[in-house]
């Protein structure tokens, strides 16, 4: 697509969208959010700058390809949920740190867990569309 | 105890990494592994002699009742010694028997994990664990018959075999459940206390049907005995051990294990003795017509192992004490003259005994062996199976309630095809003259013939000496079988008695059989006319049947296009709501019960509308999609307008990413095209306007139903205070229901694989053009 608006509204959306998507990951806990909506929103971020820059440009961006998040997601949200295991609880417990942190707020398994889905969702959006879109050209 | 259950599979796990290093010279050291074992289990001899048992516990996952549970007593002691006895002998004649061959580092690991698989099926308590380590040795001894991958009956010939023991193990798996539910534990021990219980419960029937098919299937018993013959296309030693001491002895285990729990009534009785005395006269006269050694020691087996089964539904303390007997001697005699055959072929290249001879010439230790261990399978005097067999005639004799006579018949006539079977495998390679084209063959390294030798000399030994394994092991075993003492030891001598004169008749029956009848291929041809009423033969139609029907089933339901399945789908779904909708009661359409519909939701409703209209009516796939995407996301208004913050922001973001995907699909499609004419338009409008009404009415109906707000009052109450989160529709995602998130993103996870290897492996080979 060939229109220099939105060559250079991609620029600057990108960030912006990707700051959105993480911090409607974060606030998911407590208010709408959360790591399904987050990686969505990330992708379509990609997504919008792929179909304004060409998708090689993109996955120059990302520098790894996209399918490595899948692994790296499902790996976290795992070990989120094995965790526990080790402290003796059953698979799953949440864990919590009991004092929160600034910007973050409480940090829990719970949260990496999320994140976990965050990164595989983003993975399997763009692995998707990104193949697909190199399958049409 | 769970390291020795467990280590050879452990040793074949760690053959996938290392297994290179140990092909060559060093591929015998992985012997030392079964001899250890054996060595272990022998230690425990002292401690199971006179009845008592050994328990170990291990928990895996209590909550479901599975546990590595051990019990080791006289019945599990003796398999367990066979397996790894045997085992070892097998592993150390393998060695030299399959030097250089490619895959020998992947049939040690094969076989390693086999013997575990036994040594879980022998020594497990626990039911559900018995099945796991059942089904583990019919998929390794898939491996093992199927080894020679490269030949294609050979392949067919392990298929078959896993179809049928598997497919018995699924019976089985059914039976031992039912047993665990109603006797309310799955330990078999515990299960004596309630036998009683078991037996007198209605369902006896089912579980006695689903254990035997399992038993049965296992133990190559009539009819479906043929995936034994078949399983001879494995490499020699594996048939040496799986038919002498292990896999097919695992169905006999079973039944041997569950005698005292399911054991003592007639519905237990009859069938094993029909059965088992139909396999014994069927394999044994089918023994007769074979000329390849294999398939002479095969039918045998079958025999045997028919003939075990005969004795544990016989079911006296007698039979039960031939039975272990007859375990341990068939073990014996039959691994010898396996091995023996297996020097054969390997030295002369062939098994057929019309062309065999004279080779005590030039094999002279190997020809020992195969004498003792014919002589042996015969039952002359002095010989183990001598004692074995005279229980055998006891037992028949002494039966009550059926005849003695038919079974005492039945016996004497499959002992002396037996007998004729065991000399033609163990005597006649070695008897006459040797032809001039083996003059020149020598003695292979010495593992090959001193095993089978030494199989052959133990059971002499135990034959003159039988107090030697009579009260370590046989009596216990037999007082496992039966759960209660034994009192009578092991005697060569019996005095004069019909017993005698009955082995007598035997042998000598017998012995003039193999001096008058002559092997030849014509017999081989004369019962293959009767082939197309064999079991193999039927249950082979019976395959192509279900072949034929699963292919006519594919092609007219999976026809390959997308409309179809969707119609079909649609209109099954149409059939079946509407179905219970109108028989469920009255359908009310009272609206009361909704919130009063405001302004902006009519805006919504009417681009709604108008969306679908433009949906169905463009004739530009860009427009519909697009038309598509704004139905969307007016339903995302609703959700917004209903105060689902969550749920329609993923909406909203699923839309736009499906347009996206929609037109980068749509851009490879060919020019949109009507091919569609005025009856199949007729007919989708139906189907779409008949769903819909389903849904609507259904939708209306829900409403009016009284909102149950249990489940949303747990979420609300228990979000905060369990799982510290305010968001519940997020709190559930990652928490309460955090398994089925995990289970969603590894759903995601294969759906991107596959579509990226389908199109990057498409790509590729477009690239090569």
């Amino acid at each position: 697509m060939n229109s220099s608006i939105l060559k250079t509204a991609s620029n600057y959306l990108l960030p912006i969208l990707l700051l959105f998507s993480v911090f409607l990951l974060l606030r998911g806990h407590y208010h709408p959010g959360g790591g399904f909506v987050g990686g969505l929103i990330a992708s379509i971020a990609f997504v919008l700058h792929g179909f304004t820059h060409g998708t090689d440009a993109t996955l120059r961006l990302l520098r790894i390809h996209p399918g490595v998040l899948i692994p790296v997601g499902l790996g976290l949200a795992a070990l989120s949920m094995f965790a526990p295991v080790l402290t003796g609880h059953p698979v799953m417990t949440g864990l919590w740190i009991e004092e929160p942190l600034p910007v973050i707020g409480l940090i829990g398994s719970a949260l990496f867990f999320d994140l976990g889905v965050y990164l595989v969702v983003i993975g399997v959006v763009l692995t998707i569309l990104f193949t697909i879109s190199q399958y049409s050209e | 105890m769970l390291i020795a259950v467990l280590s050879g599979l452990i040793v074949s796990i760690l053959y996938v990494p290392f297994g290179k290093y140990l092909k060559g010279r060093l591929s015998i050291c992985v012997s030392l592994l079964p001899i250890t074992l054996f060595a272990y289990f022998a230690s425990f001899i002292p401690s199971i002699r006179g009845g008592n048992h050994v328990t170990f516990h291990y928990p895996w996952v209590p909550s479901l009742g599975v546990n590595f549970d051990f019990h080791l007593d006289g019945l599990s002691l003796l398999f367990s010694l066979l397996i790894t006895g045997i085992g070892s002998l097998v592993f150390l004649y393998a060695a030299p028997y399959l030097q250089g061959h490619r895959y020998l580092d992947r049939f040690y690991a094969y076989l390693s994990l086999f013997m575990a698989a036994m040594l879980g099926v022998v020594l497990a308590d626990n039911v559900l664990l018995l099945f796991i380590f059942w089904e583990l040795t019919s998929i390794s001894s898939f491996f093992l018959i199927g080894f020679n991958n490269d030949n294609a009956d050979s392949r067919k010939s392990s298929l078959i075999a896993l179809g049928i023991t598997a497919g018995g193990g699924f019976f089985l798996m059914a039976g031992l459940i039912l047993m665990g539910h109603l006797s309310g534990s799955y330990s078999i021990q515990e299960m004596l206390g309630t036998n009683e219980y078991l037996k007198s419960h209605a369902l006896y029937g089912w579980i006695l049907a689903l254990v035997f098919a399992g038993a049965f299937t296992k133990s190559a018993q009539f009819p479906f005995h043929f995936w034994l013959p078949g399983a001879m296309k494995a490499p020699t030693p594996v048939s040496a051990y799986l038919h002498s001491a292990t896999m097919v002895k695992a169905g006999i285990y079973l039944l041997a294990r569950l005698n005292p729990v399911l054991g003592g009534t007639d519905y237990w009785m009859y069938p094993l003795v029909i059965v088992g005395g139909l396999t014994m006269l069927y394999s044994a006269f089918h023994s007769l017509f074979r000329t390849d050694l294999k398939a002479i020691l095969a039918y045998s087996t079958i025999a045997a192992l028919g003939i075990l089964v005969f004795l544990i539904g016989i079911g006296t303390p007698e039979s039960l004490l031939a039975a272990s007997v007859f375990i341990l001697v068939h073990a014996l005699y039959k691994a010898s003259l396996f091995l023996t055959t297996g020097v054969i072929d390997h030295e002369t290249g062939t098994r057929d005994i019309t062309q065999l001879g004279g080779l005590r010439k030039v094999l002279w230790p190997l020809s020992i062996a195969g004498v003792v261990a014919a002589l042996s399978s015969a039952g002359v005097p002095l010989t183990f199976r001598f004692i074995g067999k005279d229980l055998i005639y006891e037992a028949t004799l002494h039966t009550q309630g059926i005849l003695p006579i038919v079974l005492t018949a039945v016996a004497v006539l499959t002992n002396i095809w037996v007998l004729y079977a065991g000399f033609l495998a163990g005597i006649k390679p070695f008897a006459g003259a040797l032809p001039e084209r083996y003059a020149h063959i020598h003695l292979p390294n010495p593992l090959m013939w001193l095993a089978p030798l030494l199989l052959a000399l133990l059971g002499l030994l135990f034959g003159c000496f039988p107090f030697l394994v009579d009260g370590a092991l046989l009596n216990p075993a037999a007082r496992a079988i039966l759960q209660a003492p034994i009192g009578t030891p092991l005697k060569i001598w019996h005095g004069f008695n019909p017993v005698l004169l009955l082995s007598g008749i035997t042998l000598a029956i017998g012995t003039l059989l193999y001096v008058i009848r002559k092997p030849s291929s014509h017999n081989l041809a004369f019962v293959e006319r009767f082939n197309t009423l064999s079991p193999r033969y039927i249950v082979g139609r019976i395959a192509r049947f279900a072949k034929v029907i699963s292919r006519r089933y594919t092609n007219t339901l999976h026809n390959g296009f997308l409309r179809v399945y969707l119609l079909r789908i649609i209109v099954f779904a149409v059939l079946l709501l509407g179905f219970r909708l109108f028989t469920g009661g009255a359908v009310s359409l009272t609206l009361n019960h909704l919130s009063p519909i405001s302004a902006y939701e009519i805006i919504v409703a009417a681009i709604l509308i108008g969306a679908i209209f433009l949906a169905v009516t463009t004739p530009s796939r860009l427009t519909a999609v697009v038309a598509t995407s704004v139905i969307g996301y007016c339903i995302c208004l609703q959700f917004v307008f209903y105060s689902a913050p969550d749920l329609a922001m993923t909406q909203f973001s699923i839309d736009t990413l499906t347009v996206v995907l929609f037109v980068l699909v749509l851009f490879r499609l060919p020019p949109f095209l009507n091919f569609a004419n005025r009856s199949t338009r007729l007919r989708d409008w139906t189907v779409a306007l008949a769903f819909g009404a389903v849904i609507s009415l259904i939708a209306i109906q829900v409403l009016n139903q009284p909102f149950d707000e249990a489940v949303s009052r747990f979420y609300g109450d228990n979000a905060y205070t369990l799982a510290k989160g305010k968001n519940v529709v997020n709190v559930i995602l990652v928490d309460f229901r955090g398994f089925d998130t995990m289970f969603e993103i590894v759903v995601l996870s294969i759906a991107a694989i596959g579509v990226f290897s389908l199109l990057k492996l498409r790509l590729k080979a477009s690239e090569k053009e």
